[in-house]
């Protein structure tokens, strides 16, 4: 669950958690979030809070709502704006970031379901929702909430939130219990490995061709510092050099012969697109598989020769 | 008729990075343009039970009533092709199926899945989706998005609430807001669109548009559509680069020519005095 941490001159005066619907911030002493102070209007903001996201709304407020320094009417809250009203600061934090919960818990679709179909389904208000809602496992059925605008889905919202989070009791959620993940393979560690790539690109120089499968072989991290390039170095166009900036780039002749070049976290790799003959590189006549490149690999391709080398991004 | 030679098809299902099995089931028949992808939910293994008596009855029911009922024949009651109904009926048996399989055996209890199903005919294709798995259309270098997602956060789109930009950032993309197998009965949408050569479709799961930006898909197809199975690995290849977080699965379907249906002398006719 989300909160919102109030501070004034970077003295912590209180945290506020979300567990409302809709919370309202003033001076006025009805406000979920009440601020004495003059510059505060009596009904200044608002914060609607559907399951894990949050919208803050200024409700016409005379010194108006900033957010991260911007003013602003209407505003989808991330995790660690900045909320200023007047000289207090509300710091806006989700639960996902507090507890380090891995993105993958709370990921598995689920159905929002009519808390009426179950009859038994206990009507269990956000408000009680254990602490930990982001582990919700599956899924939650709302047939309904395409009829039923705004409080209706907010109904159903909270019912998703109610089954998701507790034991699913009986009807309301469905199947297994509540576990994130379901499975022996625990999510973490699986985790780890695939992010890995993409996040930690660490410049490892072309370790030279390598194996040449598809996946686990890595020529270099692109991560921005390194450019792949081609350079044709035989035909008519010799000299010209190509970036390969996108994810994916065609060389040669359409109908002919074409191969693709992908940037990956791992590296670039080619691959044969169409033609009767397959890519020749270094000599060697490449299969249908991916082909990881190393700096200066020399590509021979629709009767055109072309090296592939690593250039410092510009 | 066989459509075969004229569209083609390829497809890709993989278990991503993260999940320890593959909930998704896909299903394909280039023969008479069919092409059924769903993404199972529920506990253990029940997810991919849902999506697999989703896409195995589907399969095989669509392609023994397209034998009897031509399915580019307009349909008396309401003047939509026959395919749109065709689809809707297969649609409810799956739903009936799974919803009864859940009911009856605790270990399925709760099982559902979103669905997305295509089936071309006449220079045609007909589409029909429950649930966030979504069909795009490649066609004069545009990419569009032909289903809108039953999804909490396209209801909040639509609503105004938020931009899709911000959808994009949202936490609450997993939530469904239809399922088949779910409820005794369910609505798909269905549509019908014309199909022209050179047209290319993607039928896809979540794990995909989550995890690709819809500019890579765009370049993936426009790139890659001389070969299809190599789009289809790509695609996925993108989804798991950046973190494969689902289950990802993906048909591609290319036009390669007119495929117009050849009606006999006998229904020009009787289409004539109708």
């Amino acid at each position: 669950m989300a909160k919102l941490i109030l501070s004034l001159d970077g003295m912590v005066i209180r945290e506020y958690p979300l567990t409302k619907e809709r919370t309202t911030l003033g001076r006025k002493p009805h406000n979920d979030i009440v601020i004495d102070n003059l510059a505060i209007s009596g009904e200044h903001a608002m914060i609607m809070t559907i399951l894990n996201d949050s919208f803050l709304e200024d409700l016409g407020s005379t010194n108006g709502t900033l957010v991260n320094g911007q003013p602003i009417k209407k505003h989808f809250l991330q995790n660690s704006d900045v909320v200023e009203l007047g000289k207090y600061k509300l710091k806006y934090v989700t639960e996902a970031s507090a507890a380090q919960a891995s993105p993958a818990d709370f990921e598995k679709t689920m159905v929002l379901r009519a808390p009426a179909g179950g009859g038994s389904a206990p009507a269990k208000p956000a408000e009680q929702a254990p602490p930990a809602p982001k582990t919700f496992s599956d899924t939650v059925v709302n047939p309904d909430l395409m009829q039923t605008q705004g409080p209706g889905l907010r109904e159903a919202a909270r019912q998703a939130v109610a089954a998701g989070g507790a034991p699913a009791p009986a009807a309301a959620a469905p199947p297994e219990p509540t576990t994130p993940t379901p499975a022996p393979a625990a999510p973490a560690p699986a985790a780890a490995p695939a992010i890995a790539p993409v996040a930690a690109a660490a410049p490892a120089i072309a370790a030279g061709v390598a194996a040449a499968t598809t996946t686990t072989t890595g020529v270099m991290p692109a991560a921005g510092q390194i450019q792949g390039t081609i350079q044709i170095l035989s035909g008519p166009s010799a000299g010209k050099e190509l970036p390969l900036s996108k994810p994916l780039t065609t060389l040669g002749k359409p109908g002919v012969q074409v191969a693709v070049i992908a940037k990956r976290p791992q590296g670039y790799f080619i691959t044969h697109v169409e033609g009767a003959t397959f890519p020749v590189v270094n000599g060697k006549q490449l299969d249908a598989q991916a082909h990881a490149l190393g700096d200066h690999d020399v590509i021979e391709l629709a009767g055109v020769k072309m090296e592939f080398y690593l250039k410092p991004a510009s | 008729m066989d459509l075969s030679k004229s569209i083609e098809m390829a497809s890709a299902t993989h278990t991503g990075m993260v999940r320890a099995h593959n909930e998704d089931s896909i299903g394909t028949d280039a023969t008479i343009g069919l092409a059924v992808l769903a993404d199972g939910m529920g506990g253990y293994n029940a997810g991919e039970v849902a999506s697999g008596i989703a896409v195995a009855l589907i399969t095989k029911e669509t392609r023994e009533t397209v034998l009897r009922i031509p399915p580019y024949e307009p349909d008396a009651e309401t003047g939509e092709p026959m395919a749109n109904r065709i689809l809707r009926n297969v649609i409810t048996r799956a739903n009936s199926s799974i919803y009864q399989a859940a009911n009856s055996q605790p270990q399925y209890a709760g099982m559902g899945t979103t669905l997305v199903v295509a089936l071309l005919c006449d220079n045609h294709i007909s589409v029909a989706h429950i649930g966030d798995s979504r069909l795009y259309r490649l066609r004069g270098g545009q990419l569009e998005q032909l289903t809108r997602d039953h999804s909490l956060l396209q209801e909040q789109i639509d609503s105004g609430m938020i931009t899709k930009e911000m959808a994009r950032r949202s936490q609450n993309k997993n939530l469904v807001t239809r399922a088949v197998g779910i409820e005794p009965d369910v609505e798909a949408d269905v549509n019908n669109f014309e199909a022209a050569e050179g047209d290319m479709f993607l039928l896809c799961s979540d794990g995909l548009n989550d995890m690709v930006e819809d500019e890579d898909i765009h370049l993936t197809l426009s790139t890659l559509s001389a070969n299809l199975p190599l789009a289809a690995s790509q695609l996925v290849q993108m989804a798991n680069d950046n973190g494969g977080r689902d289950n990802i699965s993906v048909i591609l379907i290319r036009v390669k020519r007119s495929f117009a249906a050849e009606r006999g002398l006998l229904s020009r006719l009787k289409a004539w005095f109708r």
